[in-house]
């Protein structure tokens, strides 16, 4: 595993790859999807990768994400991981039912997943599947209402040729939630995960998808950049759940971009574990009245990890709501930074608006970096935002400890009271109870069984 | 069981109590009155172990133990416990989880096998009963969302629970109705006797009509400045505190 230097820089290595690995796409290169790709690849040209001169890439520094050329997992051409389901299961959130979509490097497993007993109107496929079939439904949806696209970004749509879409027509309500594996990583090469995830939900429907990120092994280094793009027609409720639990020298960058129509209320829950350097930027347009967008984080970091959070809600149209609640542990050398923006146009009048961003720190050298950021245009709306950092709380540590329990388990406890506003909105149980388990296993902290 | 000796002890570099002298033996109850800003509940959080407080002087020794000298959490399995009076909420750890670490925690320190779950089970059901407390609460968490008087009988409910050698009740009394008061006292007389013993902290004397003291003492900025039986608290009632002041004049004088 030798850097390859023969290139200027890494971003020169990913538009001189191109072509070698639209090689290796056979029938996939004619699809309209690769038209996109071409066009992706040559704005990258165009566009530099973000540096901490940039405003939002302030506190974060992605330059070892730029050090190691990440092959995409087409390139490397292995299909076999030997792994089988049942070796799955340990990956795997469980105690209720679900549907099961396994990517490997961001490229779909038909032998890993289980799609069975779908219901009538609902599509669970892959993005490649559906590519073979040229479907009409993509070609009109996909990234249409992306917005601006950064170097990662564009890095993912020129490499991408698979990722999880899920379609529900109006009025269905998909009972069972999806959970979608994304296993990244590689025995012998630095590889280039890029999935680009589409979901697709109707008027009146109801979808509720878990995307889960974690590492084959222990110690791979591995890049995974995704895109899940949501859609949310009228009255429809989207729940999409994210937890990040690949390893800690990964590196990770998603963009969740979400539109939404009238009525229609999406939650999105953004667990962070795992990766040395982790960036979210999630973003919703609220392009209609009466929509409601609840956005719940809970990063935990330790060792040397950076865990880096951009929210932005873009209030378009008047009567809406958005909530957002951000919550942080950060131990040992760990970075965190939280940028939370909110826009409130000029039509939004009667928008309310809510945003808390809440870190305690474990140790002296760990650190956040919090901004709120609100750009109000309208006269008539209530917004509010506040932002808190701290240790766990003295008071009660020793509350805890008059009652005979030890120290080490006294910080538990308040490291779960901490988490638990951000834990308990989580709709399903079984979820919620291996949340909990997470966080303690995570910060290498005594468990407390709350049974 | 327990002997203070001239204790000192500052709170952010100021002196708050400046030498207090008490014994307390199995049995008794005590009573600490004094107005606001005395000192009373820094004494019970020096008790306890509050590391907010700095002992610069003086001997704390309890069933023979150096107090001073244990963690928050020894001097609770050797049988401290502190009612506080800001009880604190701790989301998402049940009010069921939270004692049951607590019990085994204390009983792992005396080399006593941790409590079966019927047990412990039964041991709540008891104990809840005395004090009128709805079964639900269980398996609600610590104090979240109960009212002011709510928590501080969550607080006794503890004290049944956990069973120490003493008490110490800080302003227990403090946002109770007559009715919650009745049923508090009641907890603290049944957790009562020979072997046990109480210190009893209030501003008021209310509590105390229900809780009756063997000796009540009189902390005044600092100090104790008078002792007495149950009676004192009746006076204290009446008078209110001034009177016993000229007489510290006096002593100074």
């Amino acid at each position: 595993m030798k850097k390859i230097n023969e290139f200027q820089s890494t971003k020169e290595w990913y538009l001189q790859n191109f072509q070698s690995f639209e090689e290796k796409l056979n029938g996939d290169s004619k699809t309209f999807l690769h038209d996109l790709r071409k066009s992706a690849i040559n704005q990258l040209a165009q566009v530099d990768f973000p540096n901490t001169k940039d405003e939002e890439w302030k506190f974060t520094n992605i330059s070892p994400i730029l050090k190691q050329n990440f092959i995409p997992a087409v390139s490397i051409g292995k299909k076999d991981f030997s792994i089988n389901k049942e070796e799955l299961k340990k990956y795997l959130f469980s105690g209720f039912e679900f549907y099961l979509m396994t990517f490997i490097n961001g490229i779909y497993s038909d032998e890993l997943s289980d799609l069975n007993d779908i219901p009538n109107g609902v599509t669970i496929d892959s993005l490649s599947s559906l590519l073979k079939r040229n479907n009409e439904f993509i070609k009109g949806k996909i990234s249409k209402f992306v917005k601006s696209e950064n170097a990662f970004n564009l890095l993912n749509r020129a490499y991408s040729t698979d990722g999880a879409v899920i379609i529900v027509n109006d009025k269905v309500v998909l009972e069972k939630p999806i959970q979608i594996l994304f296993l990244n990583g590689d025995a012998d090469k630095f590889v280039l995960s890029v999935p680009h995830n589409l979901i697709f939900a109707g008027k009146n429907s109801q979808v509720s998808v878990i995307n889960l990120f974690a590492s084959i092994n222990n110690n791979s280094l591995h890049f995974t950049n995704s895109i899940t793009e949501v859609f949310a027609d009228e009255s429809a409720i989207v729940d999409l759940y994210k937890i990040q639990n690949e390893n800690d020298n990964s590196y990770h960058y998603e963009k969740v971009e979400a539109y939404q129509l009238k009525k229609s209320i999406f939650n999105h829950y953004n667990f962070a574990f795992g990766g040395e350097i982790v960036r979210n930027d999630i973003n919703s347009t609220l392009d209609d009245e009466n929509i409601e967008t609840h956005y719940y984080g809970l990063y935990l970091a330790n060792g040397k990890q950076l865990v880096d959070n951009h929210t932005f809600v873009d209030h378009a149209k008047p009567n809406c709501m958005s909530n957002e609640l951000y919550k942080g542990i950060l131990d040992d050398n760990a970075r965190g930074v939280f940028n939370g923006k909110i826009v409130v146009r000029k039509d939004a009048q009667k928008t309310n608006a809510y945003q808390q961003n809440k870190t305690v720190l474990l140790s002296n050298s760990a650190k956040v970096n919090t901004k709120p950021q609100l750009e109000i245009f309208a006269d008539d709306v209530k917004c509010t935002h506040g932002a808190t950092v701290g240790h766990l709380d003295d008071t009660a540590y020793y509350y805890i400890r008059t009652r005979g329990i030890p120290s080490e388990l006294a910080k538990s406890m308040l490291i779960r009271a901490f988490a638990n506003d951000v834990v308990e909105v989580v709709k399903i149980e079984p979820l919620r109870e291996q949340l909990n388990h997470m966080i303690f296993e995570h910060l290498h902290r005594v468990e407390i069984e709350n049974k | 069981m327990l002997v203070i000796k001239n204790l000192h002890a500052n709170v952010e570099g100021k002196e708050i109590l400046r030498g207090i002298d008490l014994e307390i033996k199995a049995g008794e109850v005590h009573a600490i009155m004094g107005p606001n800003g005395s000192g009373k509940s820094t004494l019970a959080n020096v008790l306890a172990g509050n590391e907010g407080y700095e002992v610069t002087e003086g001997e704390v020794w309890f069933e023979g133990k150096n107090l001073l000298e244990l963690d928050p959490e020894d001097r609770a399995r050797e049988g401290v416990f502190l009612a506080f009076q800001y009880p604190v909420e701790i989301p998402g750890v049940s009010n069921a989880t939270f004692l049951k670490t607590s019990i085994n925690e204390i009983r792992k320190y005396h080399n006593q096998p941790e409590l079966t779950p019927k047990e412990f089970l039964d041991l709540m059901k008891e104990k809840s009963k005395i004090l009128g407390m709805d079964e639900s609460l269980i398996s609600r968490s610590v104090n979240v969302g109960f009212s002011g008087g709510e928590k501080k009988r969550n607080e006794i409910f503890q004290l049944l629970m956990l069973n120490p050698k003493l008490a110490l009740l800080d302003e227990t009394d403090s946002g109770l109705d007559i009715d919650a008061l009745k049923i508090v006292s009641n907890g603290v007389n049944i957790f009562k006797a020979k072997d046990k013993a109480v210190l009893v902290v209030t501003h008021y004397q209310r509590l105390l009509n229900y809780i009756q003291p063997d000796f009540v003492h009189v902390l005044y900025k600092g100090k104790i400045i008078k002792s007495g039986g149950k009676e004192l608290a009746l006076e204290l009632e009446d008078k209110g505190y001034d009177w016993i002041k000229p007489e510290l004049v006096e002593a100074e004088a």
